[in-house]
């Protein structure tokens, strides 16, 4: 390693005799830069040419110039509000599926990981063991998450057989809208909690222990000792879980495109599935619409985390906390 | 670890030396529904030995790659040699015209004239722009052994959808099967009964998706999804534009009547072999006749192709009639060669169920609608069959009613040839 | 409840939120490993056993006895008798409703015919190996498995070096431009990779990166996730440290390769698992960017099974645990640092 670093050195020490130290910054951020703008920035701005541009043409040269028609087109609905009135009814199901899916996962997902992680932070015996448990289906790809619990819920899956053994009827889990929207939650929550519980279980772990001695002796209620240290101090972790998983929630799609397609009906659309049926898998490849309501997306998202941001803020200084 | 890696490099480096020595690398894109990947391997290892100039690389990728990454590629200019495809006419402007460079374009003229028309661009009547690789004819399979524990005989030929219908129930009725009927969740496959109820797809030459025969067949499906004749299970448990089988729920003697397709013989002869007595049988009639639809893959060349003639000496190879019989007898797929169909194909099977469905099969293939061929043929019938599909579904799954859903459809459809730039 | 909530170390005694801890812990274990363990079992069974219903927990078959002369194994069945009792026969032939039946023991073969309601099938374990071996054999999976190796290291040691030396510039400099650099990287996180799939690709293959490895393994390695992570990690780390190196005339590369990197190795070590596990499981991309057979990684070898009518699921699953095992194994070795690191990499 060390005859190693002494070769990377040479170069880099060269260049800083070269431009100076004060420059040497942007020496660091430049690999990551370029990275980043040839394969994530630039398709970035490809999709807004590809949003103003019409026809179903794979190259940007040949795409003729429609303005803001992709966009007119998804918002143009002749009742505001209904839904069946849109030119675009598919997009306009999927956008009110996400806000209902994005409002139960997070407030699920928050829920489960705080309680879990609270649970694994105690002086238990196979803590290690059982950290990595609740960690393990964070290490699965998309497809198998999808896979497993296609094989647990199908109808002739384990869930109905265990019912059936139980005496029960079988019940059409992913056949029923609730259920299958109710699922799509479930297993969303299950895959990536192990993420969340940690960053949450840092915060705890980072959390004085005098603290809570100091409250011991004053006899404080154990309520209040959550509600005034515990929930106060892990804040900054919450402000990351709420903001990461929020993002995240909009953007499921892979797990649940497997597993659903989007069914019953249109049940458990997404709308990241719209854009990518849009562009992809209907034989028509109508990427302008696609591209118009992924910035539309984009958009949306950027304005829920400013305003999320924007909320912990003022907590913070209103105090509500300390 | 270590052995790992060295293997990986050797086995690399075994694949990557014989590229080297040859002079032709030959590229097919293919996908696999069972084990047609596997014997075309073992026949182009045979053209390999006697053409040592050429060696053909057989990808076998996922079907969502021909589906969602080929058109990407094709429309880039960096297309494969060749590809095996199901959208048939969709990029037909950038398929390679093979006619020139055939040894003997009369064998192709003359055997495979019903389906060359598929793959050929919009205005051309004279190319040959494909060879099938397997035909597909949409059927109806019965588990005959649950009529039997009824007591109930099974319709005759000519016997209608109704009558099928009222037929199935009474024999779930009787034996406890779960599913009277079951249809594949595919516009596809809904296009065959819709064109016996009398649904003609044109006015003409205009193509027109929703008239009153595809009315008549949409509400049978509704109705039959209302009174448990077909379950949600198949066609609600997935939304969109997927694709749904109902072969599981079939396989486990669930199905009395399944209405899908020849392809399921191979899987059907595994996966149930013996247990019950299973087969094709003839399409279930409606007012305007009793067809099926057809359909099936092509392996078609592309314009980009460096090495047209080596292209043509392998399609020449597998279309020869030895080695395109041969396929076909260990696939267990029906042709469209008219000789080979005239002649018979010796496939490789013992089990009676087997046969009995592939000469159903053939005789279902025969007595195909011109309608259903032309529908075939038409580029875009895959968005008729998407606007179809999601919105008949909407409707069962009630989120919309059944006139919605048509007006839907229709608006579909428009939208979708007016994004494709057709007028 | 409020009681445990509020609790950081357990007392002696076990009151009952340590039962509440405990029952949480045993009913997590089955629903998070569960569902997992069944794909696994599920795995060794064959195609028919894969749709029976109910399903067997262990993987189950019909038991089949090779008798001399017949080309392939008949199934066993229960066959009863007049008095009551059940005898294990072999069935030769079925004629649609009934079945005819030989005694495995009897040389002559002798016929009896039952009704086929009347008898059950002889059930046994039956590992159905065949699920991973016939893969194995049809495709050149140690070849998909380089591949995935491959990638996965090659793209998780760049992506461990330059986002390092991003955040490690975001973090411990003062420069015209960087907040909108971190601004900049941090809001990419709002768009999802899948809705520009087609400028990407575009953009790879005009740089004649398609059906290349390195069309894989670029692309994704500038994580706005590993710039974030690190940098929070790296703005903990005193720079005292760093200025004491520079008395010593240190270059800032020393700086970063010496000092700040060996004190950032837990959280390191968090994006490194991270990065293993997302190239590991990358499908959507590489299907695009791939589609040469002798370029695929596992998952897109795995997902070749499912055909456009048919998915050949014994394979899958089989071939699924197979994918499973080495992310489950780098995992096993490195879960403490997974629980450590995070825990340590000050994320707030």
């Amino acid at each position: 390693m060390s005859a190693l670093g002494r070769l990377i050195d040479a170069p880099f020490e060269a260049v800083q005799r070269a431009i100076g130290a004060a420059r040497m910054p942007y020496v660091f951020v430049a690999p990551n830069l370029l990275v980043f703008g040839i394969f994530v920035a630039a398709p970035m701005i490809l999709n807004v040419w590809y949003a103003v541009t019409g026809g179903i043409q794979l190259m940007p040269g040949e795409r003729p110039y429609v303005g803001a028609s992709n966009f007119a087109e998804l918002l143009d609905c002749d009742t505001f509000g209904v839904i069946a009135s849109c030119r675009q009814d598919r997009f306009w199901r999927a956008v009110a599926n996400t806000a209902w899916f994005v409002a139960f996962q997070v407030v699920g997902l928050v829920a489960v990981s705080l309680v879990t992680a609270l649970i694994l932070n105690r002086r238990m015996p196979w803590r290690g063991f059982f950290r990595a448990v609740f960690f393990y289906p964070v290490l699965l790809s998309p497809v198998v998450v999808a896979l497993i619990w296609k094989w647990v819920l199908q109808p002739d899956g384990v869930l109905n057989a265990l019912i059936v053994a139980g005496g029960g009827a079988r019940v059409p889990f992913l056949l029923d809208p609730s259920w299958a929207f109710s699922w799509t939650v479930v297993i969303s929550i299950w895959a990536h909690m192990g993420f969340y519980t940690l960053i949450l279980l840092a915060g705890l772990q980072a959390i004085p222990a005098d603290l809570y001695e100091a409250a011991e002796m004053d006899g404080t209620a154990h309520g209040r000792v959550f509600w005034r240290i515990t929930l106060p101090l892990l804040m900054p972790n919450m402000v990351v879980v709420l903001v990461l998983g929020l993002i995240r929630a909009v953007q499921s799609f892979d797990e649940i495109f497997v597993l659903t397609g989007g069914g019953p009906g249109t049940a458990t659309q997404y709308i990241v599935q719209y854009i990518y049926e849009t562009a992809f898998a209907n034989q028509t490849h109508i990427l302008g619409l696609a591209a118009a309501a992924s910035i539309l997306v984009g958009g949306v998202l950027m304005v829920l985390t400013l305003l999320q941001l924007a909320a912990t803020a003022w907590s913070k200084g209103g105090g509500v906390g300390r | 670890m270590k052995s790992i890696l060295r293997r990986a490099v050797l086995a690399g480096a075994a694949l990557l030396l014989p590229a080297f020595a040859h002079a032709t690398d030959v590229r097919i894109m293919w996908y696999n529904d069972g084990n047609e990947g596997e014997v075309m391997r073992d026949l182009l290892d045979r053209f390999e030995k006697a053409n040592p100039d050429i060696k053909v690389i057989l990808d076998q990728v996922p079907y969502k790659a021909i589906n969602e990454t080929l058109p990407q590629l094709v429309s880039s200019g960096q297309a494969p040699d060749m590809a095996r495809i199901t959208d048939l006419g969709g990029q037909a402007d950038y398929y390679l015209d093979l006619a020139p460079l055939l040894k003997d374009r009369g064998y192709w003229d003359k055997n495979f004239a019903s389906v060359l028309p598929w793959t050929r661009p919009a205005g051309n009547t004279s190319g040959i722009f494909s060879l099938p690789t397997q035909v597909t004819v949409t059927m109806p399979i019965v588990n005959e052994t649950l009529f039997q524990q009824a007591g109930i005989a099974l319709p005759g030929p000519k016997a209608t959808w109704q009558e099928w219908a009222t037929a199935a129930r009474a024999v779930a009725a009787k034996t406890g099967a779960a599913i009277p009927i079951a249809m594949d969740r595919s516009g596809h496959r809904v296009a065959g009964p819709a064109i016996s109820m009398g649904a003609k797809y044109f006015d003409g030459d205009t193509p027109v998706l929703v008239d009153d025969g595809l009315k008549a067949m949409a509400k049978l499906i509704y109705d039959w999804h209302r009174d448990g004749t077909m379950s949600k299970q198949i066609w609600g448990s997935v939304g969109g534009t997927a694709y749904r089988g109902a072969n599981e729920e079939f396989a486990n003697g669930q199905v009395v009547l399944y209405f899908s397709g020849n392809w399921q013989f191979p899987q059907f002869a595994k996966t149930i072999g013996d247990a019950f007595d299973w087969h094709g049988v003839n399409t279930p009639c409606g007012p305007a006749g009793c067809t099926g639809m057809p359909g099936g893959a092509h392996l078609v060349a592309y314009k980009t192709t460096k090495n047209p003639q080596a292209v043509a000496r392998v399609l020449d190879y597998i279309a020869s009639e030895a080695v395109y019989e041969e396929y076909h007898a260990r696939t267990l797929f029906l042709t469209a060669h008219a000789g080979l169909m005239a002649k018979g194909i010796a496939y490789r099977t013992e089990m009676p169920q087997v046969k009995k469905s592939l000469a159903a099969a053939a005789a279902n293939a025969a007595a195909l609608s011109p309608t259903a061929y032309k529908l075939q043929g038409y580029l875009r019938n895959r968005i008729m069959f998407n606007a179809l599909i999601v919105r008949l579904n909407q409707a069962i799954a009630g989120e919309m009613s059944l006139d919605d859903a048509f007006a839907r459809m229709t608006s579909d459809f428009a939208d979708g040839l007016k994004a494709a730039g057709v007028r | 409840m409020i009681r445990f909530l509020t609790r950081r170390r357990g007392s002696a005694r076990a009151d009952w939120t340590d039962w509440f801890a405990r029952i949480y812990l045993v009913i997590g274990l089955l629903v998070m490993f569960g569902p997992v363990a069944w794909l696994a079992l599920s795995s060794f069974k064959t195609q028919t056993a894969l749709q029976e219903f109910p399903p067997s927990l262990l993987p189950m078959g019909q038991k089949q006895v090779a008798l001399p002369g017949t080309e392939r194994p008949l199934p066993v069945f229960l066959v009863p008798r007049p008095d009551g009792t059940a005898v294990e026969r072999v069935m030769v032939r079925r004629v649609g409703l009934e079945g005819q039946f030989v005694d495995p023991a009897d040389p002559d073969r002798r016929i009896e015919r039952a009704r086929l309601t009347a008898v059950t099938p002889v059930r046994e374990l039956h590992f159905a190996i065949e699920n991973y071996i016939e893969p194995l054999k049809q495709f050149n999976f140690a070849r998909f498995l380089g591949n995935s190796l491959f990638v996965t290291i090659v793209s998780t040691a760049i992506t461990l070096l330059i986002n390092a030396m991003c955040a490690f510039a975001l973090s411990k400099y003062e420069f015209r431009g960087r907040d909108g650099i971190f601004i900049f990287i941090l809001s990419t996180l709002m768009i999802p990779i899948t809705v520009v799939l087609v400028p990407a690709f575009l953009i790879v293959t005009g740089m004649g990166l398609g059906n290349s490895l390195w069309g894989v393994i670029l692309p994704p390695a500038a994580t706005p996730t590993g710039v974030f992570l690190l940098r929070q990690y790296m703005l903990t780390i005193p720079d005292e440290l760093m200025d004491a190196a520079r008395m010593d005339h240190a270059s800032e590369w020393r700086l970063f390769w010496r000092i700040i990197l060996p004190l950032a190795a837990p959280a390191l070590a968090v994006l490194a698992i991270f990065s293993v596990v997302w190239r590991w499981n990358d499908f959507l991309w590489p299907l695009i960017v791939l589609n040469r057979q002798e370029n695929f990684t596992l998952q897109l070898g795995l997902a070749a099974f499912q055909g456009e009518l048919q998915t050949q699921w014994h394979y899958l699953l089989a071939m699924t645990v197979v994918t499973l095992l080495p992310v489950t194994l780098v995992f096993a070795f490195l879960q403490k640092y997974i629980t450590t690191g995070i825990a340590s990499s000050g994320m707030k």
